[in-house]
């Protein structure tokens, strides 16, 4: 028999015997910052494709969600914070290994921007709107003139912040299950997708519909692809890789991850969305739904599975 | 049943909502820390050191307690130029200051006090009133009974600063502990056969040694401070441990040769080695023809002892006995065949000591490097004061003839005294108590129940609201060694060595230094004449200065050593010495035991084995935490909150246990734990036996944190077996088994 | 300069005094530690193998815990010493994320703490509280450049282990054999 026992007590509260550090807050930060990360990728993308007529809601619309959900995971973040009073210290340098740390800067520059994006829209959403002030009327010209060269940044950074959702996780090689390059695209398709999902939802337009449709049908199948892949992973794996896929594999993980993530998240919607296309009247907020919410049960469950995972003991 | 002196356990709302209440501001943040831990590591040379030494046990290492300069106690660090320490405490020396923090401490005096509906409680007082108290009952006793009725229990400085008032009151009825529950046999089985006592420090030469040898001692788990740092550096010199012991302990893990023996046995084992010794001619021939005496008795005594007829006692392989005893005789006379401390095991344990310092002879292992050297300690004059008055009866007569070799009170004796019904010839008739807390150090807690009824008055003196003062009539609450003038330490050793402990800061709450206490009583005993003086500092000063030193210069460096002058450490070879025995030799036949109708040379007798499933109970201790004082310290209780009962995997299975699950225990007498303990699952234990670290399983609410943690293995010692040599109480003699549901549910439910 | 400890496993008997020593050296909080014991037991009754191993911050010489500290907080200071500067620090727990050892912990005034290799005492040329306090001696510390320092001889003549090496950290506690 082998017993590997802390006999002083290792004092860390919420740190061992599990890690627990990260809550909700950060799973819902990485959930908001996919989403936000995928609606401002297909808006910019559609401008500067020119499908601006063609795609309303993706680019004016649902691009109203994007500044809000970046704001409340900005917020959720910083309630995560155990030393809030210094979190300005994070804009008193800039640690290119830290995904932390250019995270964070990419977001002080997404979110302005992605508010000034929905301020330029303002006035053809709302035809009534009026900016009251000459220079925010001034401004507003200057935007909507370089329309195309805002979604152009604005297309990088989303970029920048669905991926860097996995891969600020995927840094931390003290933790096996986050450990792997293959989480950056996961968390970017996965994020896309939910923004897709978000967009799906509120347009009216059926055509734009179909068009999203489509998109998040590949969208689907690759993440089903690096799903398998991830999984793959860890199988041939250290032992370590082997315990963490363990934890989805009769661990406590395996009914959240493969019912609600991949069946219900992905396979059921995808199945849903197929039928809509094929023209089987499909409730429009349902696949749409699924995708979220499976999108943020991955995220908490990516989260808390994490943490567990370790080396030692 | 209502009883004169109900056990007070306060849980009355005050308390609960005060603990509530400080609770709810630390989890708003506010108030969040003690004081302590505000502010930065700082350099030593920005805090002031005070000497002192430790009193988490009773090694007694010299060290500095540094204060800050907000007048806040930082941390306790070794002396670099003590013995006892060489500047390292133990964990329980280094986590002291946790006693001196510890919120839960004894604030003020208390007397116990009776509500209308009989129910009693603890009332504060002021320390007039309660000193008052005190003395006026001991008046009372004295013009009643005579000053011998007052029994006393004592254990380390603040026993001795009630010895002093005791014995100038009258009484010398007193015992400890750390006699009868100890060391007692070891004290008896080393002087019928060297003459001298094995003392404290253990005169262990273990840092030269080329031989360890641990029957039962858990060095490692037992922290005495010394011997842990000389089992390391006799570990760097690659020298020989040889460990017995049913458990793997600590030692074990580390030694050459580990002989996991039957508890129980040991005599047997010890016996088998003699006969290797004797008959394959290991043994150190000229000492045992210079020194000893009965060495053909022995011979003869051992003849049929081999290590086959051990085996099957033991069941150590003849093999492994050989070896280790050939392994012994050739490091001879480098060996220390380490006599052990706490040794009331079995009820024999005085004829095992002998065994071993038998051993011990055969081997020349006596009064050479490497193995027992010859101890000095400084002599401290004594204060200047009248003689003791010469009680008409104490501790001695009340064993009424048993016991003959005992050199110091039985526990269990003085308590049979204090009940009415053993009717012994001199009864007590009350009790002071300082230092030792009897309910949890003393076999048998129903016997301590029933006493503390019987007697009229009881006075404890403590710094914590420990069990026993729960059934005090007045409690007096003794500020803590870091607060307190104490007695010098003269510590024997290789060398003499004297420690200083002076107050590093002011008591806290309303708490005062023994000295101060007992002295106010004596004062008020009209006893001035043994209280000479206004502060102890004076006391110490002129101690001090009979040796040559001074309080000053004592206050500069805590500790001082002296020249030897007794002559030098080890025997010189062939030297004549003459040992204190009647025949002036090592007695390898003990005429002593022979004249008090003992057996002169040791035999093993078997011992009860347990009943159907149920396992034989065996202590001991836990390097975090000493006996039952600790557990509230908040630095060792963040190391080891509980207990646990070891358990060996096969018997785990046979009973369906897990690593964590919760059981009660349950003795041969049907007592039952208080508290459920964890089970650890554990090839480090047999599988007819199972162990649990002393001193857990606090039963008073006072103790915020160590209250109902673990389980209590005195609650498990409801039999012992009396010593008849020296009236120690073997407590290995229990054996228990596992409840799963709590027994002690429907009690609770009714209350 | 490299510091560094050397833990030996054989002398240590698991007592935590070095635990102790840390707290009330480095006013560490009643409930935390920077540094703990494991007890490692294997075999049967009775071949058995027992050793103990006082743990802490392994100070990384690739230390993810910097690379991930999006403040710089975390630092690698003189002699390889990772550190935390507290008043640097957000507390955002990703260097705790990173930590495969489990070394660091939230200190109850926000910012993130760990075992410092006393360096407020090693500036002084002074030994750590932890190896200072030890009672068996078994807690090496000092300069791997220095071939004289007590960390040096004793990993010369000792096999060794570090913790979890697969995590590509370099850790720098040295567990002797
Ligand atoms: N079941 C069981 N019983 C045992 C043992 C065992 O292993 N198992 N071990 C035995 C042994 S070896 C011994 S030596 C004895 C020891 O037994 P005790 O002499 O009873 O020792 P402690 O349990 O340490 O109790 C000491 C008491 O002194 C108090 N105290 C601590 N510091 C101070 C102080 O500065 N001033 C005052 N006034 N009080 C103080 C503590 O709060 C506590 O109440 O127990 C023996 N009894
Ligand atoms: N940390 C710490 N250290 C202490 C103390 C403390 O409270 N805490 N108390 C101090 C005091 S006063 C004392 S007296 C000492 C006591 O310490 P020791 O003198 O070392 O006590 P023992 O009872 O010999 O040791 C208990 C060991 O005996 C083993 N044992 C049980 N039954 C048998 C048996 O039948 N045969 C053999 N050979 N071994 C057996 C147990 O498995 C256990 O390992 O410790 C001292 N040191
Ligand atoms: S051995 Fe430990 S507890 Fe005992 S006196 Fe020394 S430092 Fe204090
Ligand atoms: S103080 Fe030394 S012996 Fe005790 S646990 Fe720490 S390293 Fe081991
Ligand atoms: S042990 Fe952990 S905290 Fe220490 S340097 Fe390595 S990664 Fe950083
Ligand atoms: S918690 Fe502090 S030290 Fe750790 S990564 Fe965040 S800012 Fe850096
Ligand atoms: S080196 Fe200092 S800070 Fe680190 S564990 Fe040891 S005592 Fe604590
Ligand atoms: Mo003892």
């Amino acid at each position: 028999m082998k017993e590997e026992l802390i006999v002083s007590g290792k004092h860390l509260p919420g740190i061992y015997p599990d890690l627990h550090l990260w809550h909700w807050e950060i799973a819902l930060y990485l959930f908001l910052g996919g989403l936000a990360g995928g609606i401002i990728f297909f808006a910019s993308y559609f401008v500067i494709m020119g499908k601006e007529k063609e795609m309303p809601t993706a680019v004016k619309w649902a691009s109203i969600i994007a500044p809000l959900a970046l704001v409340i995971g900005l917020g959720a973040l910083f309630l995560d914070l155990n030393h809030k009073l210094y979190f300005w210290r994070l804009y008193t340098t800039i640690r290119f290994q830290s995904p932390m740390s250019w995270g964070a800067w990419t977001l002080l520059l997404i979110t302005p921007l992605s508010f000034i994006w929905v301020a330029s829209y303002l006035k053809e959403m709302f035809p009534s709107w009026d900016w009251k002030f000459n220079f925010l009327n001034q401004f507003e010209k200057f935007v909507i003139k370089n329309r195309k060269g805002l979604a152009w940044i604005l297309l990088i950074l989303s970029l920048i912040v669905a991926v860097y959702t996995g891969i600020l996780l995927s840094a931390f090689n003290a933790r096996p299950l986050w450990n792997v390059s293959i989480l950056g695209p996961l968390f970017l398709v996965s994020g896309y997708s939910s923004g897709l999902a978000a967009i799906m939802w509120i347009s009216k337009n059926e055509s734009e519909r179909k068009v999203l449709s489509r998109i998040d049908l590949i969208l689907i199948a690759v993440e089903l692809f690096l799903i398998v892949h991830l999984f793959m992973g860890f199988m041939a794996g250290t032992a370590v890789k082997q315990e963490a896929f363990n934890l989805f594999l009769g661990g406590p993980f395996t009914v959240s991850f493969w019912v609600f993530v991949v069946l219900l998240g992905l396979v059921l919607p995808g199945v849903l969305e197929i039928f809509e296309l094929r023209g089987y009247h499909v409730p429009k907020w349902v696949p749409a739904f699924l995708i979220l919410f499976g999108g943020l049960v991955f995220r908490f469950v990516m989260v808390e599975a994490g943490q567990i995972t370790r080396y030692l003991y | 049943m209502k009883t004169r002196r109900q056990f007070i356990k306060i849980s009355t709302a005050g308390v609960g909502a005060a603990a509530l209440g400080l609770q709810a501001l630390n989890m708003t943040g506010a108030n969040l820390f003690p004081d302590q831990f505000s502010g930065d590591p700082v350099s030593d040379e920005d805090l002031t050191p005070y000497p002192t030494y430790c009193e988490v046990c009773f090694w007694k290492c010299a060290a500095w307690s540094y204060v800050d300069k907000k007048g806040k106690i930082r941390k306790v660090v070794g002396n670099a130029n003590d013995p006892n320490s060489n500047g390292r405490l133990c964990p329980r020396g280094t986590g002291g200051i946790g006693m001196y923090y510890d919120e839960d401490r004894l604030k003020t005096p208390l007397i116990r006090e009776t509500k209308k509906d009989g129910t009693h409680y603890f009332r504060k007082a002021s320390w007039d009133e309660a000193l008052g108290l005190v003395a006026s009952k001991m008046k009372e006793i004295k013009e009643k009974y005579g000053p011998e009725a007052f029994g006393y229990f004592n254990h380390g400085n603040p026993g001795t600063h009630l010895e002093h008032l005791m014995r100038a009151y009258g009484s010398e009825t007193n015992a400890e502990p750390a006699y009868a529950q100890c060391r007692g046999p070891r004290s008896a089985a080393y002087y019928a056969t060297y003459g001298a006592y094995i003392g404290s420090p253990e005169n262990t030469d273990i840092r030269d040694t080329r031989c360890l040898v641990l029957i039962g001692s858990h060095i490692g788990e037992n922290m005495h401070n010394t011997q842990v740092q000389e089992m390391s550096m006799a570990i760097d010199q690659k020298a020989t441990i040889i460990t017995v012991d049913p458990r793997f302990s600590t030692p074990a893990a580390k030694s050459k040769y580990w002989l996991p023996i039957k508890p129980a046995t040991d005599i047997a084992l010890l016996m088998a080695w003699i006969h290797v010794l004797i008959y394959e001619e290991l043994y150190n021939k000229d000492f045992v023809k210079k020194y000893t005496f009965g060495f053909d008795q022995l011979k003869k005594h051992v003849k049929n002892m081999t290590p086959e007829w051990a085996y099957g006692i033991t069941t150590i392989s003849p093999d492994l006995i050989r070896r280790t005893a050939r392994e012994m005789a050739g490091h001879a006379p480098s060996v220390v065949i380490h006599p052990g401390r706490h040794v009331v095991w079995y009820g024999d344990d005085t004829q095992r000591e002998r065994a071993m310092a038998i051993l011990t002879a055969l081997l020349g292992a006596w009064g050479k490097r490497g193995s027992l050297y010859l101890p000095e300690a400084k002599h401290l004059p004594h204060f200047p004061q009248p003689k003791y008055p010469e009680p008409k009866w104490m501790w001695k007569d009340v064993n009424e003839g048993k016991y003959p070799l005992a050199t110091m009170g039985i526990t269990t004796e003085i308590i049979k005294a204090s009940i009415p019904r053993y009717k012994n010839k001199h009864q007590v008739k009350a009790w002071f108590s300082a230092g030792t807390n009897l309910p949890l150090s003393m076999p048998d807690k129903r016997l301590f129940q029933e006493a503390v009824q019987s007697i009229e008055f009881f006075a404890v003196m403590d710094t914590m609201p420990m069990e026993v003062t729960g059934y005090a009539d007045v409690v007096l609450p003794e500020a803590t060694y870091l607060e307190r003038y104490d007695l010098l330490r003269s510590a024997q050793g290789r060398y003499p060595s004297i420690a200083l402990r002076m107050p590093s800061v002011k008591p806290k709450y309303d708490s005062k230094p023994g000295w101060w206490i007992m002295k106010q009583i004596g004062e008020r005993l009209g006893l001035h004449d043994y209280y000479n003086y206004n502060d102890y500092s004076e006391v110490i000063d002129w101690q001090l200065k009979q040796v040559g030193s001074s309080l000053d210069e004592m206050k500069k460096i805590g500790v001082k050593k002296f020249e030897r002058e007794t002559g030098p450490l080890y025997l010189a070879h062939n030297e004549d010495f003459t040992f204190n025995t009647n025949t002036g030799k090592v007695e390898l036949y003990s005429t002593e035991f022979q004249e008090a109708g003992f057996d002169p040379m040791p035999v093993y007798t078997p011992h009860p084995e347990p009943p159907q499933s149920h396992y034989r109970l065996i202590y001991g201790r836990s390097p975090m935490h000493t006996f039952s004082r600790t557990q509230n310290n908040h630095y060792l209780w963040d190391l080891q909150k509980q207990n646990s009962v070891w358990v060996h995997p096969s018997v785990a299975s046979l009973w369906s246990l897990k690593q964590g699950d919760k059981v009660w225990l349950k003795n041969q007498d049907d007592a039952v734990t208080d508290f459920p303990v964890e089970v650890r699952v554990t090839e480090r234990i047999r599988w007819d036996s199972v162990y649990m670290v002393h001193g857990f399983g606090h039963s008073d609410k006072h103790l915020s944190r160590a209250y109902g943690r673990g389980a209590s293995d005195e609650k498990m010692i409801t039999h012992y077996a009396m010593d008849p040599i020296m009236g120690g109480t073997g407590m290995r003699i229990n054996f228990v088994t596992f409840l799963k549901d709590n027994p002690n549910k429907k009690k609770e439910d009714k209350a | 300069m490299r510091y560094a400890m050397a833990i030996d496993t054989n002398k240590c008997v698991g007592c935590a005094d070095c635990v102790v020593a840390c707290q009330t050296e480095n006013l560490v909080p009643h409930g935390f530690s920077r540094d703990w014991i494991v007890e490692k037991v294997d075999g049967t009754y009775p071949n058995l193998d027992m050793a103990f191993q006082s743990e802490r911050c392994n100070h990384c010489e690739n230390a993810p815990c910097v690379r991930c500290c999006p403040t710089g907080s975390s630092h690698i200071a003189e002699g390889g010493i990772v550190l935390v500067t507290h008043d640097e620090c957000i507390g955002c727990g990703a260097c705790i994320e990173s930590c495969p050892y489990d070394a660091r912990y939230v200190h109850p005034d926000g910012y993130v703490d760990k075992c410092t290799f006393c360096i407020h005492r090693v500036d002084k040329g002074e030994n750590p509280a932890c190896v200072d306090v030890c009672p068996t001696y078994c807690l090496h510390f000092g300069d791997l450049d220095d071939p004289n320092s007590d960390v040096s001889k004793a990993l010369k003549d000792r096999n060794w282990y570090v913790l979890a090496p697969e995590a590509g950290t370099k850790p720098q506690l040295y567990f002797l054999r």
